[in-house]
């Protein structure tokens, strides 16, 4: 069993978790995620490690409630604890000193992004981060990127904090102004890696997205997490999550994520029409 | 006395019912039924059929038992062999195995060994029955095991017995293996093998899930820091095997590994009450013709598919499955399209599956293997009407623990290479199972395991002595 050693509200339905998990926080590196079941009947999930501290033996998980597993797991509280957690799983980020990274976050997507983003600082990187939600309450670890980022810029949809657009406007301006890019990091709703993917293409700069396709085992075992990279079938568990985003298909990830859209609506035995789904 | 020259028969479910229920096919014997049985063995003083059993079970001594009325006796006899002996009941080929050399079978049928296995088994469990066992007070060492399979538990048994302190590391958060995620409830009920697996425990031995060597630990740092005096790796075939043509990344499409996976570990079948979600179509197309297609095809029927197929591109002569799993296929109304190739996936709007393109198949010269190789018949192209595509093909080997230990030699195909008693290229490592021969069956998987488990004893206990001889 894995204990919640803390609970706090990031956001509304954004929550974030410290669990003990000695092992996990001993061996886990930027990059990486766990896969998690909550009790006896429940499903596993992948959540990425978004802190960890290896003295305490505590990683760090924050999660949006999107789902039947998700919400279940918002309301666990301080105290009550995980049945299963598996990792850490996946390849870790390369990090080296490249020059300048811009690190993207989107949505969720800020949480994965923030241990990477501080291990390409503490490598000597100038980061440049740019942080997105749809709206002020929305936009998650703020301080915390702001800490380790050169630059911060943030974006929403609806202009209620920072620049009112989208995550890629800025990083148009600064490929457009000829600014030097060495790499460009992006993790976030597959809609958006994949406009950083376009937006980064023309000029050459290489870009790395972390995928989330739907997976059961993570280790390598069942290829339900397969997408296509490089016209190759790369299984993002054990051969990611990270991927050159010049090579993914995005749209047929898109598509892999909706398999199961109807049997989640039929879960919550709402129909799929109440509130809680989107 | 009167011996009949066929086989006791087990009682089963009967076809019409039993596909749509996820509950055991085969029902068992009774008492007077395996006594029966039981008196059908010669008692053989050569027991020709103890060379076909890869553990080495006196099979005479403990069907002797059987026909006595002393069923205690008859699985304690099996046990200081067999650490499964209700799993290889059930899953075992013994037609090609113990059966085999069985001297009724020259005539009639042979001796049905491993219904009356799965008996004495089912016998003892189901009074609770537990083994004697005797630790002695300071372990003689520290053994790490990775991987819960049928390799890996068999090896941890037998240490056990003699000794050693075991710990088992294993990645899901089930112990078992292909026992536990592969091979459907309907054929090997899971409650079984988690009662088997505890009995393994009351021998001392630790099993730790959700711990994924080669990322939550490696083998070097279980060597070093973790301090086990040998280790053990039974990771098995786990990678799923695709076919490389169009239309595979569509939804609908499966490894029979997932397909499985969902249904037996995940126990999608009771979906909504457990968490799993798995899309069972109308109409399933299954790619292969070995146990895995069998068990995925048959999987797919209870799951409230209309129609089942099993997709091979070759002859009914030349299916690997074993000829029982396709009898009880057929009986199910699982439908066989032989000769029959799938050349690409057809995707709707969507992106969902909405049919298989095949091409028909004529055999040809005999192949390396001996086997007829098929060739398609051109223009022979059709497409069979199905919304999902269980691909059960083959798997190959888990790669997570040969690509983070140096120094561990494998073959072109990634298997771990080791000599007949189980050792790898590096000191203290031992491996058997699937992961060094390839898919094969449980009880090779134990053999291995109780092989290496011989050779880990030999080398520890040289190791300690040298240790003492040098101080
Ligand atoms: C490597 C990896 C790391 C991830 N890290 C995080 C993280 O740090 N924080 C976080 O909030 N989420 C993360 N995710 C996504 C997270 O796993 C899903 O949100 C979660 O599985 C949804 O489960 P659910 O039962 O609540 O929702 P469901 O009822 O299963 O689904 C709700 C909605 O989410 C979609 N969905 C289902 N599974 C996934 C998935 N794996 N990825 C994306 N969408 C999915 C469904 O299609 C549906 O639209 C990660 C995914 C991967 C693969
Ligand atoms: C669907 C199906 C049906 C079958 N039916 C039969 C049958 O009827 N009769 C028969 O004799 N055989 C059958 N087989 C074959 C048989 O199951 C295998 O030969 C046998 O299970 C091999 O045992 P193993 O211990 O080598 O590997 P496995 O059973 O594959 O076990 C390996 C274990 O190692 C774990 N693991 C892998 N990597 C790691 C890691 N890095 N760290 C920790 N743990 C790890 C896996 O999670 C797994 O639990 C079937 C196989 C399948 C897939
Ligand atoms: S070969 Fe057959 S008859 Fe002879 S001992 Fe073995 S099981 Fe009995
Ligand atoms: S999740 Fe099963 S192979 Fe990646």
């Amino acid at each position: 069993m894995f204990t919640i050693l803390k609970k706090q509200e990031l956001a509304p339905s954004v929550k974030l978790f410290v669990v003990q998990a000695p092992l996990i926080a001993r061996k886990c590196q930027p990059g990486q995620f766990v896969i998690l079941r909550i009790d006896e009947n429940g499903e596993r999930i992948p959540l990425t490690i978004a802190d960890f501290d290896r003295a305490a033996g505590t990683i760090t998980l924050i999660f949006q409630e999107v789902g039947h597993t998700t919400r279940q797991l918002g309301r666990l509280s301080a105290g009550d604890a995980l049945l299963d957690l598996a990792g850490p799983l996946g390849k870790a980020t390369h990090i080296e000193k490249f020059g300048t990274v811009v690190c993207v976050g989107g949505g969720i997507g800020v949480a994965p992004v923030y241990p990477i983003a501080r291990a390409y600082k503490e490598a000597g990187n100038k980061v440049i981060s740019i942080i997105g939600a749809r709206n002020a309450d929305l936009l998650i670890l703020e301080q915390e990127m702001a800490a380790i980022s050169d630059v911060l810029y943030i974006t929403t949809d609806d202009g209620s904090k920072g620049r009112k657009g989208l995550v890629i406007d800025p990083l148009k301006e600064m490929l457009a102004a000829g600014e030097k890019i060495d790499l460009v990091m992006a993790i976030g709703p597959v809609i958006m890696m994949k406009s950083v993917a376009e937006v980064t293409r023309p000029y050459g700069v290489h870009t790395i997205v972390s995928l989330n396709p739907i997976m059961v085992d993570g280790t390598g075992m069942c290829g339900g997490c397969r997408v296509s990279v490089g016209n190759k079938n790369k299984f993002a568990c054990v051969d990611g999550p990270e991927f050159n985003a010049h090579e993914v298909d995005f749209d047929g990830l898109m598509a892999r994520q909706k398999m199961y859209h109807s049997y989640e609506r039929r879960e919550h035995r709402c129909g799929g029409d109440c509130s809680c789904h989107r | 006395m009167f011996v009949s020259s066929i086989k006791h028969k087990m009682p089963e479910q009967q076809p019409e019912i039993r596909r749509r229920n996820f509950d055991e096919v085969a029902l068992g014997y009774d008492d007077t039924t395996a006594k029966a049985e039981a008196s059908r063995c010669l008692q053989c003083k050569t027991a020709p059929c103890r060379q076909g059993c890869p553990v080495g079970i006196n099979i005479p001594a403990f069907i002797k038992h059987i026909r006595e009325g002393d069923f205690t006796a008859a699985i304690d006899e099996i046990k200081t062999k067999n650490n499964l002996p209700a799993i290889c009941g059930r899953v075992c080929p013994q037609e090609d195995q113990c059966e085999k050399f069985c001297v009724v079978g020259k005539k009639g049928e042979p001796v049905g060994i491993g219904r009356l296995e799965r008996f004495a088994a089912d016998y003892a469990r189901a009074r609770g029955r537990k083994q004697k066992v005797i630790l002695p007070p300071e372990p003689l060492g520290k053994v790490a095991i990775i991987g819960a399979g049928p390799a890996g538990l068999s090896a941890a048994g037998d240490l056990a017995r003699m000794g050693y302190k075991v710990t088992v590391f294993e990645a899901l958060h089930a112990p078992g293996g292909v026992l536990m995620y592969g091979i459907p409830e309907f054929r090997l009920p899971k409650e079984i093998v988690r009662q088997e697996i505890e009995e393994l425990k009351e021998l001392g031995v630790e099993i730790v899930v959700n711990a994924v060597i080669g990322k939550t630990f490696t083998i070097d740092e279980l060597l070093t820091e973790e301090g086990f005096d040998a280790v053990f790796i039974g990771t098995g075939a786990g990678l799923p095997h695709f076919m490389d043509i169009p239309g595979e990344n569509l939804n609908g499409v499966y490894s029979a590994n997932e397909f499985l996976t969902r249904v037996n570990l995940m126990k999608a079948y009771k979906f909504p009450e457990a968490g799993t979600p798995v899309h069972a179509g109308k109409r399933v197309a299954v790619v292969g013709a070995g146990n895995v297609a069998m068990d995925a095809a048959r999987t797919a029927l209870r799951l409230g598919a209309e129609n089942v197929y099993i997709v091979y591109r070759r002859s009914e002569e030349e299916m690997p499955a074993r000829a029982e799993e396709i009898e009880h296929a057929k009986e199910e109304g699982v439908e066989f399209r032989l000769l029959t190739n799938p050349v690409r996936i057809i995707g709707d709007e969507r992106g969902w599956v909405k049919g298989l393109e095949c091409i028909r198949m004529e055999l040809g010269e005999p192949d390396e293997s001996g086997r007829r190789k098929p060739v398609p018949i051109a223009n022979s192209n059709f497409v069979l009407d199905v919304d999902t595509v269980i691909m059960a093909i083959g798997q190959g080997p888990n790669p997570l623990v040969q690509q983070t230990t140096p120094g561990l030699a494998v073959n072109k195909r990634g298997n771990i290479t080791t000599d007949e008693t189980g050792r790898t290229s590096k000191e203290g490592v031992f491996a058997g199972g699937d992961i060094v021969t390839g898919a094969a069956t449980v009880i090779q998987a134990m053999g291995a395991g109780k092989k290496a488990a011989a050779a880990i004893h030999e080398y520890v206990q040289n190791k300690r002595k040298g240790a003492r001889n040098s101080q």
